[in-house]
């Protein structure tokens, strides 16, 4: 598949990495190599075989349903750039 | 032009466990913000998640109840967005491999016909975050107690044609998850939480028309409100030319009205990937096998079985089924009293009535279910006459009383059937009476059915309301036709 540079602004825009253009082009290259691969591997016959929706052949393991956790607001809230009345704060997001 | 509304809906029912999802922090309501947040809800790096048994179970419970298949398989997908309540910078979701498959509920209408609507699936994901934008000079305070919290998502078919038809399926879906226990299923509190889908088309048109999707509509009656703005709002957009677009609307309650949301572009690539962090969950038979032999009767179940072995009409069931605390409320009146009817009467009668008025949930009743039987057995059993019944209603209401014998014999309202003692009585007032017995006489015959009605009151009267209100009539009649 070929892809181009807007695929590759679009995909760094919703994952919110900042690209420059000399990257953008560099990924354009990489990330179609990558996608070649995965045309290839679409080329093979998986009749009848289950998608893997994990590489591990093992299932989930489940916990009890016990409060487990204490309340280390304080340690967390160290790291975080502002707090106030024991809320994070960050930039204004309106809707 | 004649239209038709289609309505599908996607509930949200937070689950009644003690811990998140996949950490082991509280759910508790209203903690301190972040108290109740850990390293696994803040999405600090190297944590990983552990699935809550007790939310795979409730999920599966309500499979169970609407007759939904319940795949071997299920798995956990990412859905990404970025969003400052929701840290991970993706909400674990199931997209592909949900844990419950296509189901059906039925509804009931306000004409007590019910109509099946199919559920096209169930699925487990995390709560966010909340955000507060007051107050907080300019910036956003986030709030990250609620993240984690289980979620079942259940999704309808667009199987609903009007807006009672919606309210009547929120309102089943709410009384089967209480009934099963697996959510509080408060409203008000964000327990349940609703958005709804709206079209219209041209009746007997077959493809649906686009449609809107209506956020934050969180009670029974909102639902209503929202669906019939937006009907509305679509029907006019088209008869004048215009076309509906498919988009995001947010339900004003004070303005009783939907509008549309600002919505980014690229704003629904959610770019869902199965999450690597958690292994395919697998459910075997003996499992499911036990979880359904737990399962309590259900609504419907319990609707049917009021009318079909205890008697009673759709409407009574209906309204006796609906939930679970009034369900077992009644059904223990009836176990004391044994009259299913007289038991119906009373709950849906004197005490809803009580209720409503001081504004009290039937948990917080004053007067016990026990009381309540015992009070009907002493009307059934003629200790005491209706009229008597309701003042020691009373008087166990106001907790004048541990029980309706108490209260009887308290206030001496022991009913009069010695035909001795009201015969007496009768006399009594047909002497101090002679206008009236003046009056019965000179009427029609065919009148004096009506004027009896005077001397039984001034009986009852004189007997406090005891005696024996048929024995009053009958004998009054003999007594007054022998006078004429």
């Amino acid at each position: 598949m070929a892809l181009e540079e807007s695929h590759v602004r679009r995909a760094a825009h919703l994952a919110r990495l900042a690209v420059s253009d000399d990257q953008a082009s560099g990924f354009v290259d990489d990330l179609s190599r990558i996608l070649d691969m995965v045309d290839q591997l679409q080329s093979l016959d998986t009749e009848g075989v289950a998608p893997l929706a994990h590489p591990l052949d093992a299932t989930q393991r489940l916990r009890a349903d016990e409060v487990t956790e204490t309340n280390q607001r304080d340690t967390f809230q160290r790291c975080a750039p502002a707090v106030e009345n024991g809320l994070y704060l960050v930039p204004r997001v309106v809707e | 032009m004649q239209w038709e509304t289609v309505i599908g809906l996607e509930v949200h029912v937070q689950l009644a466990t003690r811990s998140k999802i996949f950490s082991g922090a509280s759910t508790a309501f209203g903690a301190e913000p972040n108290t109740q947040a850990c390293a696994v809800d803040l999405g600090l790096p190297g944590v990983l998640p552990v699935l809550n048994e007790q939310a795979v179970a409730m999920a599966v419970q309500f499979g169970l109840a609407v007759h939904a298949e319940i795949p071997e398989v299920s798995v956990f997908d990412r859905k990404n967005y970025f969003y400052p309540d929701l840290p991970k910078g993706y909400q674990t979701s199931q997209m592909y491999h949900p844990i419950v498959g296509a189901g059906d509920v039925e509804i009931t209408l306000d004409d007590n016909t019910t109509k099946r609507i199919r559920i096209h699936h169930a699925h487990l994901e995390e709560d966010a975050g909340k955000s507060l934008h007051e107050d907080f000079h300019g910036m956003t305070g986030i709030d990250l107690n609620r993240a984690g919290t289980p979620l079942l998502e259940i999704v309808s078919e667009p199987d609903m044609r009007s807006a009672k038809e919606a309210a009547a399926y929120l309102k089943a879906i709410h009384s089967i998850v209480t009934y099963l226990g697996i959510s509080d299923g408060n409203m008000a509190e964000g327990s349940m939480r609703c958005d709804v889908n709206v079209s219209v088309r041209p009746k007997g048109q077959e493809a649906f028309g686009t449609r809107a999707e209506i956020k934050n509509v969180n009670s029974f009656r909102f639902v209503e409100r929202a669906i019939a703005f937006e009907v509305e709002r679509q029907i006019e957009l088209i008869e004048d030319g215009g076309k509906v677009v498919q988009e995001t609307r947010l339900f004003d309650p004070e303005r009783d009205e939907t509008r549309s949301m600002r919505t980014k572009e690229e704003a629904n690539d959610y770019r869902y990937f199965p999450c690597p962090d958690l292994l395919p969950v697998v459910l075997d038979q003996a499992y499911l096998d036990h979880l359904r032999n737990q399962l309590p009767e259900l609504p419907a179940d319990k609707r049917a079985r009021f009318q079909n072995e205890l008697g009673l009409s759709a409407y009574d069931a209906n309204v006796l089924s609906a939930s679970r605390e009034m369900a077992e409320f009644f059904e223990e009146v009836h176990r004391v009293c044994g009259d299913a009817k007289q038991a119906a009467n009373w709950v849906q009668g004197e005490l809803s009535g009580a209720l409503n008025r001081e504004n009290l949930s039937i948990q917080n009743s004053p007067v016990s279910a026990q009381q309540l039987g015992e009070l009907i057995r002493r009307v059934l059993d003629d200790t005491i006459n209706g009229k008597a019944a309701k003042q020691v209603f009373q008087a166990l209401w106001n907790g004048q009383g541990e029980s309706a014998d108490a209260v009887i014999e308290a206030k001496g309202l022991k009913q009069v059937t010695d035909t001795g003692a009201i015969e007496a009585m009768i006399d009594q007032v047909i002497a101090e009476s002679p206008a009236q017995v003046a009056q019965y006489r000179d009427s029609e015959p065919e009148k004096r059915g009506k004027m009896i009605g005077y001397f039984v009151g001034q009986v009852m009267k004189a007997s406090r309301g005891t005696a024996n209100p048929q024995q009053v009539n009958g004998l009054l009649k003999e007594k007054l036709d022998a006078l004429l």
